[in-house]
């Protein structure tokens, strides 16, 4: 079975350092995949070849929603199904925090002002920013700054929603309120990959969790496969370096 | 007293006011349609600086490293007397629209392309994330951004265009400056000079002034 993303033999070289060495992984519809492991492992790298901000080796095939990812023509439909979350937020300061969220429907998909501003509202009411809709982004915290993102992202009415590692930049108490965001939006359905450091996210949220080292992937299974009964000592030692502290 | 009537002539002056205003207005048109025209293939420059293929980029690049090391005296003597060797015979205002043009545009490539690198990395990630083209990429997403960081050094670049303008005289193009020394020939009395540099200066300084005034804006960290 191929999932709705379908990743094969997927290598990413800079000049002779293999950033990923030959990763296979197939995300089904729905489903929630947290990709856990140290820095440099290679997991934002992993999820930012699935929208192509990042090229990979022509060996390599990444599938999504039927459609091979690869530069060109059919990158803008790829791009407009895959809804992206980043560490740095990425707000377009210029614009207002509703006019970042109204920009892409506007642009890629031609809605009218009016549609997508009425969008634009649900989605601020959702993540809780709507208050905020006329401000700037630099008025606004790092955890609001965040979940404005993710109203952006899904305005775009992804099938599937990247996140690279969206709450390393934030203030601890932040934390908390962006991952309660994307923990109600893995109940709606949504087809999530989540590259995080949050253990505990990964465990209650996560149908499959996968544990990478080294640019290639270790181990994966269920939250409790990986958190309680981890086969590999790589992960044993990684879930020990970052749960006993 | 003779310090006055000899460079404050009051009589002379209000003669040449006139010759100094037609001036004035030529050199408005002048520099205006100079600076307009500059910005626009500036800003095509360096788009082409930034992302064309790259022998097209180094094509970019020699032109504007060019044109930012030919004096534009030399430039506009060159179109102006050398060209209609070749055929092309421009009138003085357009020989000095088209020097002061490819020039300034040299300069504005330079200032745009700065604009759009101090534009982080992240703004073009999540434009193309979010399957933005790259002409709303760059329409809605980078180029507003950049152009607040770079309002000063065009406006300092426009200020440049226009004193450039009085370069034009040496084709006897009937700007500002012209128009001055016509006046001073005439009336034997270099009164309309201290004229015409009066009025570039009571034209240009709010100019200086408002530059000052966005650097220090925009240097107390807005972003």
């Amino acid at each position: 079975m191929t999932g709705f993303v379908s990743i094969k033999n997927l290598e990413k070289h800079y000049g002779d350092f293999k950033a990923l060495k030959g990763i296979d992984l197939d995300v089904a519809e729905g489903e929630v995949v947290c990709v856990v492991g140290p820095s440099g492992s290679g997991k934002s790298t992993l999820i930012r070849c699935i929208n192509c901000l990042e090229k990979f080796e022509r060996s390599s095939e990444i599938i999504v929603d039927e459609t091979p990812v690869i530069p060109g023509k059919s990158l803008a439909k790829i791009r407009a199904e895959v809804g992206m979350v980043f560490q740095s937020f990425n707000l377009f300061p210029h614009l207002s925090v509703r006019r970042n969220v109204m920009l892409a429907p506007m642009r890629v998909r031609g809605a009218s002002k009016v549609d997508a501003e009425a969008h634009a509202d649900t989605l601020l009411k959702r993540v809780g920013i709507f208050e905020q809709a006329d401000k700037y982004p630099k008025h606004l915290s790092g955890g609001q700054q965040q979940r404005v993102a993710i109203a952006r992202a899904l305005a775009m009415e992804p099938r599937v929603m990247l996140f690279d590692e969206p709450t390393s930049a934030l203030d601890p108490e932040m934390v908390g309120e962006v991952l309660d965001v994307m923990k109600n939006l893995a109940d709606t359905g949504v087809t999530m990959i989540v590259v995080t450091h949050e253990m505990g996210f990964a465990r209650q949220v996560a149908d499959r969790v996968i544990f990478m080292d080294g640019g290639e992937i270790i181990e994966s299974g269920t939250p409790d496969d990986i958190f309680s009964n981890a086969k590999e000592v790589r992960t044993q030692n990684f879930l020990s370096a970052v749960l006993n502290h | 007293m003779e310090l006055i009537e000899t460079f404050f002539n009051s009589e002379v002056l209000i003669r040449a006011f006139p010759m100094l205003m037609k001036g004035l207005w030529i050199t408005i048109k002048l520099g205006t349609v100079s600076i307009v025209a500059g910005l626009i293939l500036g800003l095509l420059l360096s788009l082409v600086r930034l992302y064309a293929p790259s022998s097209v980029q180094f094509l970019a690049r020699v032109y504007i490293d060019i044109f930012r090391s030919l004096p534009l005296l030399v430039l506009l003597i060159i179109v102006y007397y050398a060209f209609p060797f070749i055929g092309i015979r421009l009138s003085p205002f357009w020989s000095a629209m088209l020097a002061l043009t490819l020039v300034s545009a040299a300069y504005t490539a330079e200032i745009f392309r700065a604009g759009i690198q101090a534009i982080p990395n992240g703004q073009f990630e999540a434009s193309q994330a979010l399957g933005l083209s790259y002409r709303h990429m760059m329409l809605d997403v980078i180029l507003p951004q950049a152009v607040k960081i770079v309002i000063p050094p065009l406006t300092n670049n426009s200020i440049n265009v226009v004193k450039d303008t009085a370069l034009a005289s040496v084709v006897a193009m009937p700007d500002l400056l012209k128009q001055a020394t016509q006046a001073q020939a005439l009336s034997a009395n270099p009164s309309p000079l201290i004229g015409a540099a009066i009025i570039y200066i009571l034209f240009l300084w709010p100019l200086v002034a408002a530059v000052s005034r966005m650097e220090r804006r925009f240097g107390a960290g807005e972003s």
